[in-house]
């Protein structure tokens, strides 16, 4: 199958496409939105500031394409600032909109405990997930950021606590997001990765 | 559910081949980084560090070619330093497949390096590596390798790195480094209470111990080692378990 990559120049963009390579998947890394607007199946990557993703995608128009794939059932995983860039808005970024499709608002973790949320952690299901089918509750994921998103959504298919709960995995329809990096959580990654990909197919 | 602490193996390299020594000196040769990489990779490591210490410049595209090569091993985060001086020398590192980057004597000659790396990658990619050295009952900063001494305070730059855009510290005794007698958990704890990012606490491990004691007392959150490690002294594995039976949050592999 083939995977249309939002490339807009984050960091991890190569680790995200050689994880799924390796599960076999054919990768088409892309910033235009014509590519997005016939993907058959999206991921949207990201790590740094959420000012750079937004800014990003409304500098190469892909903000409409996307809202269109999510509305055709185009499934579609986002990752950690791809997750975050799902809601409404970031106090990371106040002055940007994000892509809405969640309601609410991504804010900064606890002050109270060491920022960024930086290493492996472990995650609780809430209710059923596809994603983390065949994936011990006791996973570890590797995480690596200091803003979150409200873990008190419909969506939430499983949270994390670092100074407060936040939603680690999304899932509504065929929009997924997680919060970790699936591409450096070693098998437990590799295995969510290839349950987005059987999910897609 | 609670963050586990960390334990990094870190590769030396000369740009291609890991190399060992004592206190940054007497350098020799350790093994294939690559074949290392996957190795630790497979053990249990949940970060990967990998270090030019020659950085010299006209060694540049081997060392990139190493991180390359290396990351292609990888389901676990990587972070590559040992000269990187500009914003240039940072991209080219993460275009070759490094998550984070670490500086050091180059943030000391200019600290506004910091800002321009986590203004570009954000701050949990930026790693500022503090190499300290105990001196008239305070910890001073020491640059290019642990052989220059500074006047500057350990604990003030570690707060000014992170003030700066810094998302971690790599902090090295240059007291304990090769030496195996544990980490300095007094350096550890003061610099970790300091600051609001992790430390990564360095120099000195040999006992599982050692790592208990830095995670306790050392209040670390993460612990790198070196030639403990290349030489099987210590499996990740077996000091995984061992820290878990005492009560240390780890990520024990599969």
């Amino acid at each position: 199958m083939i995977v249309t990559l939002i490339d807009y120049g984050a960091g991890n963009v190569t680790s995200v496409e050689r994880a799924l390579r390796r599960l076999g998947a054919e990768v088409c890394p892309t910033n235009r939105p014509e590519e997005i607007a016939k993907a058959t199946s999206l991921v949207l990557p990201g790590v740094g500031h959420c000012a750079a993703l937004l800014t990003s995608l409304d500098a190469h128009g892909l903000r409409r394409p996307l809202l269109d794939a999510f509305a055709r059932g185009v499934p579609f995983l986002g990752i950690c600032l791809g997750l975050q860039a799902l809601f409404q808005s970031s106090e990371e970024a106040p002055e940007l909109p994000g892509l809405g499709y969640f309601q609410g608002r991504v804010s900064l973790l606890a002050q109270t405990v060491k920022l960024p949320h930086m290493g492996w952690n472990q995650i609780r299901a809430v209710g059923s997930s596809h994603l983390l089918g065949g994936i011990s509750p006791d996973a570890y994921f590797y995480f690596a950021h200091s803003y979150a998103a409200p873990a008190s959504g419909a969506e939430t298919a499983a949270v994390c606590a670092h100074g407060r709960d936040f939603a680690a995995v999304l899932e509504n329809g065929r929009v997924f997001g997680v919060q970790f990096h699936p591409e450096k959580s070693g098998s437990s990654g590799a295995k969510l990765l290839e349950n987005f990909l059987r999910l897609a197919a | 559910m609670s963050l586990a602490r960390r334990i990094l193996p870190c590769l030396d390299t000369d740009g291609a081949r890991a190399v060992k020594g004592v206190h940054f000196e007497g350098l020799r040769d350790a093994g294939d980084p690559v074949e290392l990489a996957a190795r630790y990779n497979c053990e249990g490591a949940d970060e990967l560090v990998v270090l030019d210490i020659a950085a010299a410049r006209d060694n540049r595209p081997t060392f990139l070619e190493t991180i390359r090569r290396v990351a292609e091993q990888l389901s676990i985060p990587l972070t590559a330093g040992g000269g990187i001086r500009s914003l240039d020398d940072a991209r080219a590192v993460v275009r070759a497949g490094a998550d984070k980057i670490t500086v050091n004597t180059a943030a000391v000659a200019r600290p506004e390096l910091i800002c321009e790396l986590s203004r570009e990658f954000g701050a949990q990619a930026v790693v500022l590596a503090i190499d300290a050295k105990h001196e008239h009952n305070s910890w001073k900063v020491r640059v290019r390798g642990g052989r220059t001494a500074t006047t500057w305070n350990a604990l003030d730059w570690a707060r000014r790195g992170v003030e700066s855009g810094a998302g971690e510290i790599l902090l090295t005794s240059v007291d304990r480094d090769g030496t195996q007698s544990g980490f300095d958990l007094l350096l550890t704890a003061a610099i970790s209470r300091a600051v609001s990012v992790p430390v990564i606490a360095s120099g000195g491990a040999k006992a599982p111990q050692h790592f208990l004691e830095v995670f306790t007392y050392g209040a670390a959150d993460a612990a790198l080692a070196a030639s403990i490690f290349h030489d099987q002294v210590q499996s990740i594995r077996a000091l995984k378990s061992f820290l878990q039976s005492h009560g240390v949050a780890v990520r024990l592999p599969c």
